[in-house]
């Protein structure tokens, strides 16, 4: 699957690496719904080094579209926030 | 729902609703185009105005580094004519210099970073827009109207991730070069009202430098008057060994002239 780290660019990812980054997903998720400026920035790090540990570059000259888009390295907690149509995150 | 797919979902349209969609598919590919020229030569023009703000941001360094090292020499010729409260102060100044001057430093390698990642979207982008010219020519040139309308959707969305992706880093990049500006702005303006004048002035002198000038020349003084008493006396015999100061001394060279030869 090709995953988007937006500001670096696409990165092919193996289907057998999700399960993994649904785990740090999960963490920064939390993160944001707590509202921990801290622990998202490390659970932010934590999941894009994840991705980029196990991705390898997509060509840039394809056009394809990735099938996950995440934040870039130094997005704070309000800017994802706003990523996310600044509903509060409020579940359902 | 997980977030990074929220956040795929919420950017994804963002995009797709950002490019236009002509009545006639083919047009959209030349749109399309159009928009990614466009943006390719915006984020030219955003790396363009990052290298400047550095630049800037390194001028202040080196202006505030010159500074420090001339307190620095001020304060070791304080300490020369023995006036440590001047040396003090001129440390002190010094101080405080050095934290602005951190202060920039960590501001340029954030200009710095700024500048290499939408280098680096730059030629990504211009990568897919490459592409994307090919790809549109031989779409039009090989499929009818109703067989070219998925290519070009398939095209025309790839491609709209990525400026999406690129507008966004501009927009980043702006607010934070808009950031730095007003910060370098504010030390430009410190020096130019005068508030850092007695810290920072280069070419006025400062209140220090004016004290240690009234305490040298004080001292050049009693020097060249020592001097002239020395060479009114008869070991004046030695004068000669340290004639070319004395060069210039009317009064006392053809003494010690005189005496020389003698």
């Amino acid at each position: 699957m090709i995953v988007r780290i937006l500001g670096e660019g696409q990165l092919d990812v193996p289907e057998t690496a999700l399960d993994r980054l649904n785990e740090l997903d999960g963490a920064v998720e939390r993160a944001v719904e707590a509202g921990d400026e801290a622990a998202f920035t490390a659970a932010l790090a934590a999941l894009l080094d994840g991705v980029r540990e196990v991705g390898v570059a997509h060509p840039a000259d394809s056009l394809d579209e990735s099938d996950l888009i995440l934040p870039p390295a130094d997005a704070t907690l309000d800017e994802v926030r706003e990523m996310l149509g600044d509903d509060g995150l409020v579940p359902g | 729902m997980s977030l990074m797919k929220r956040i795929s979902l919420i950017f994804r349209s963002k995009a797709s609703k950002a490019i236009d969609r002509a009545e006639d598919p083919r047009e959209t590919l030349d749109y399309s185009y159009q928009r990614q020229v466009e943006l390719l030569t915006k984020v030219r023009r955003g790396v363009a105005d990052v290298a400047t703000s550095r630049k800037r941001v390194e001028l202040q360094v080196t202006q505030l580094e010159q500074q420090a090292a001339k307190l620095t020499a001020q304060a070791q010729k304080a300490i020369e004519v023995g006036r440590e409260d001047l040396a003090r102060e001129a440390l002190t100044r010094k101080s405080a210099l050095t934290s602005q001057i951190g202060d920039l430093q960590a501001q340029h390698a954030q200009l710095q970073a700024e500048e290499e990642k939408l280098v680096s979207s730059q030629q990504r982008l211009q990568a897919k827009v490459e592409a994307f010219r090919t790809r549109k020519e031989t779409i039009k040139a090989t499929y009818t109207a109703a067989e070219a309308q998925t290519r070009i959707n398939e095209a025309v969305s790839g491609i709209g991730e990525e400026m999406g992706d690129v507008g966004l880093a501009i927009q980043r990049a702006e607010d934070k070069t808009a950031q730095m500006q007003a910060r370098a702005g504010a030390i430009d303006e410190l020096i130019a009202s005068g508030a850092l004048d007695d810290a920072t002035a280069t070419n006025r002198g400062d209140d220090i430098a004016r004290e240690l000038d009234a305490l040298s020349s004080t001292s050049d003084v009693e020097a060249e008057l020592a001097r002239l008493k020395a060479g009114a006396q008869p070991q004046a015999i030695e004068a000669p060994e340290s004639g070319p100061i004395l060069a210039g001394e009317a009064q006392a060279q053809p003494v010690a002239d005189e005496e020389g030869r003698s």
